[in-house]
């Protein structure tokens, strides 16, 4: 199209400028009036989700599972406590500068909560939040010193830190060495997406190394190398490591997974974090895999009646975006429901207090503070077994959760340890984090009350 | 008819020299900055400010810069994202090192840094041209993303491995930091854009324009009338690099308010590039339209079918994004490869004859 004649065409030249005036004028106003649209009465709950992206993969069984709870809430008991919730989900690819997009998006529509749903966005809502008065739930995600609740009062990240974790998977592996005490002169690997994310728990086997007295290393993969680890694993060869460590997400999981298989590593002794312990990481290894383990802190499958009762008001509605019913009570799909779960929870606690009604942000805070999951409620709500009890505290938001190891048998997730609790040395760590934190940043002592 | 310049007469060299020589040009520029200074701070909600305004400014900031390397002086770059992380780190070590001094201040010197790197990863493009200092420059790129994501001190060894923004004041006033009002940030970017642009303007009429432009056309017969080709290139680095550095240091400080380094990745550094070809190479006005054209349209398309109420997955309509987008950029190529800025100044063309065209 030639733009001269474009505008010169047998209208006239007035009448084309006056059409893309009006074209102008027309996506100003649509912009413009963004704001202002959703005023349904509810409980607000918006859902950052990344179901696009090179991190889709994990993003979309996570965000489905998320809204799937909500949405089976609002399908067969009209919401919580008679109050709708209203879920939105917002697309974050988990770039940051989506999410932060995402959250001025939704900031102004009182939103209840903020799940960010990505370390990278969490960091840079951390500050907005108590000016916002918004709570923010990082769950087993984002910053570990969050978990000081004196120092950030807004951010909660039950049911563990990713320290917490660290430690208690050190400890695992101690008890396969025989005791703490045997892992002198060990070597450990930590392969980690070099992101804030994968960097977290670096200080910790530091610190524990210097400690315990096995020898520490680390890999770092770029994101880009993420699907190229062919050089890492060859680090690893050379080093070899008694055990490997993995904090990986999104394609590095199956990919390092796979490397580890062709180095002939003994699969036994590579361990990786809550977020590398999905189907998605181990399926493409297959047999070969077998033997992967993997942190997890929840049940998985569809024999909770709760799965039950989503895959009956929501899956066979249609309701959900779930394709496959086969693919509903996977890995990360019931970690988005235990997101889900800790924001009904703590929406019920918040009306107990408040009275049965649309909570705003700050009760939602209150609610969060205040949440006690126990073993009986589990089992009230449909999930009995489901995850260690969880119970808040003013000062402890990460709840200093346990977590299990899952092995991999070639084709499904096993459960093969008890509960372990991370090591006691681990809280001090987050309260010296939050208070280097607080100094640097100058945050203001918490105001508000612990009830 | 009201775009028509006959009866301007221009009685000295300096009325003529003038930055903007048309007088509806200048009044409408005028009425532009005037808008953007007071009725839009009174105006705007949050979100605008923060989600759109704001990131529109930063990136025009950084495509103006990169127009001054690529369009005018010539030299493909992809290094942008690695130049403004040089801007948010150095800002972000100033700031914590001097937290008593402006703040202002201190982005503005930051750049200063961003032009040193810019300088010295400037050197090779004396010997090496086109695509091959593209591969050059991208080398900043990793580089910096390298450095930044793995040497702590860049960092003060946060835990994170993220910068922070600490607030800061200007007059009594939070312009950094959480609670800095978004019309603060938006003052401050607005501020500096404005002031940066009009220098931009102005340098590329002058002389260090003129001597980019021709090394730009022909570089040896640049040479032959007396243009240093080193220095000629290496103060279009240098200067390019400054607003590259600002625009980090923006972006970190009044956008985001905490970085990994991640956010600088070579994806910005392409989205930069689009920016530029997209709204016209060689042209100011260019990098504002391609920075609204990159910054705005996804985000017009999100909210599109939230306005309209068509239910739609999040996820879906970030895909029709991604498409559409994509099917723009490629119109756009084809059917104006010179740009937005080429399309404005038709339209302004044929405004002046209107409503009579011959």
């Amino acid at each position: 199209m030639d733009w001269n004649n474009f505008f010169e065409s047998k209208k006239g030249v007035a009448m084309k400028n006056k059409y893309f005036l009006t074209l102008i004028a027309s996506v100003i106003t649509l912009l413009w009036l963004t704001q202002g649209v959703m005023a349904a009465k509810g409980i607000y709950i918006p859902l950052f989700t990344y179901k696009t992206g090179p991190f889709a993969g994990s993003g979309i069984p996570s965000g489905n599972g998320m809204a799937d709870y909500l949405t089976m809430l609002n399908e067969r008991d009209g919401g919580i406590g008679g109050v709708p919730l209203i879920i939105e989900e917002c697309e974050t690819g988990y770039n940051t500068k989506k999410g932060v997009e995402c959250y001025e998006k939704v900031k102004g529509k009182n939103p209840a909560i903020i799940n960010p749903w990505s370390t990278g966005i969490t960091l840079q809502l951390i500050p907005k939040t108590p000016v916002d008065k918004i709570p923010v739930l990082t769950m087993g995600y984002g910053l570990s010193a969050a978990a000081v609740g004196s120092v950030f009062p807004w951010v909660f990240n039950y049911p563990s830190t990713y320290w917490n974790q660290a430690s208690a998977i050190i400890k695992y592996i101690g008890y396969q060495e025989g005791g703490m005490s045997n892992l002198k002169g060990k070597k450990i690997g930590f392969i980690f997406l070099e992101s804030g994310y994968g960097r977290e728990p670096i200080p910790l086997f530091e610190e524990l190394s210097k400690e315990l007295g096995y020898e520490f290393f680390t890999i770092p993969v770029a994101f880009k190398e993420s699907q190229n680890q062919s050089s890492h694993w060859l680090k690893v060869r050379k080093e070899k490591p008694d055990y490997m460590i993995m904090w990986g997400w999104g394609v590095m999981n199956p990919t390092a997974i796979k490397e580890a298989t062709r180095i002939k590593f003994n699969m036994d002794k590579f361990v990786g974090v809550w977020w590398a312990g999905s189907e998605d990481d181990a399926r493409p290894a297959g047999k070969a895999a077998k033997g992967y383990k993997a942190a997890t802190f929840h049940g998985i499958g569809q024999n909770f009646p709760a799965v039950q009762d989503i895959l009956k008001y929501v899956f066979d509605k249609g309701k959900s975006q779930v394709k496959d019913r086969s693919r509903v009570g996977e890995t990360l799909y019931m970690r988005g429901v235990f997101n889900s779960v800790l924001i009904a929870e703590s929406i019920r606690t918040a009306q107990e207090k408040y009275g049965k009604r649309a909570i705003n942000g700050e009760e939602m805070r209150w609610g969060l503070e205040n949440i006690n999951l126990t073993s009986a409620r589990m089992a009230e709500i449909g999930l009995p077994g489901y995850t260690n009890p969880i119970k808040g505290s003013c000062d402890d938001h990460a709840n200093n959760g346990p977590i299990f190891i899952q092995q991999w048998n070639g084709s499904s997730w096993e459960r093969v340890s008890g509960w372990i609790n991370s090591m006691d040395r681990v809280r001090p760590m987050l309260e010296k984090a939050a208070a280097d934190y607080k100094a640097k940043n100058n945050i203001p002592n918490r105001t508000i009350p612990c009830s | 008819m009201f775009y028509r310049e006959a009866g301007q007469f221009k009685t000295t060299y300096i009325a003529d020299q003038e930055l903007f020589p048309v007088k509806q040009d200048r009044w409408g520029l005028f009425i532009l900055i005037g808008f953007s200074f007071i009725v839009i701070p009174l105006i705007a909600n949050d979100y605008w400010l923060q989600a759109i305004l704001i990131p529109f400014l930063i990136f025009s900031l950084a495509a103006l810069g990169l127009n001054l390397l690529t369009g005018y002086a010539g030299q493909l770059s992809l290094g942008t994202g690695g130049f403004m992380a040089v801007g948010a780190y150095s800002c972000y070590k100033l700031i914590t090192t001097f937290p008593e001094t402006n703040v202002i201040l201190l982005i503005l010197l930051s750049g200063f840094v961003s032009a040193g790197v810019g300088l010295i990863f400037g050197i090779p493009s004396l010997r090496i041209k086109g695509f091959y200092l593209a591969v050059a420059t991208l080398a900043a790129q990793f580089f910096f993303e390298w450095l930044f994501g793995r040497v702590g001190w860049f960092y003060n060894y946060n835990d994170s491995g993220a910068i922070e923004v600490p607030v800061r004041k200007v007059f009594d006033i939070a312009v950094t930091g959480p609670i800095a009002t978004t019309e603060a940030r938006y003052m401050v970017v607005l501020g500096i854009v404005t002031v940066l642009a009009l220098i931009a303007v102005n340098i590329v009429r002058g002389r260090i324009g003129r001597a980019w432009m021709a090394i730009r056309d022909m570089d040896i017969a640049a040479e032959l009338i007396g243009i240093r080709p080193l220095y000629t290139k290496l103060i279009a680095f240098g200067i390019s690099s400054y607003y590259a550095g600002v625009a980090g240091a923006l972006y970190v400080f009044t956008y985001l308010g905490a970085a990994e380094v991640e956010v600088f990745d070579i994806n910005i550094s392409f989205e930069i590039l689009f920016m530029i070809i997209i709204g016209g190479l060689g042209s100011i006005s260019g990098a504002f339209f391609g920075s609204a054209f990159i910054v705005l349209i996804p985000i017009l398309i999100t909210n599109l079918p939230l306005i309209l109420g068509i239910p739609i997955n999040a996820a879906t309509v970030e895909h029709f994004n991604f498409m559409i987008v994509g099917a723009l950029i490629v119109l756009f190529l084809i059917f104006e490869p010179h740009g937005l800025a080429k399309i404005w100044s038709i339209m302004r063309e044929k405004l002046r004859v209107w409503p009579f065209p011959y």
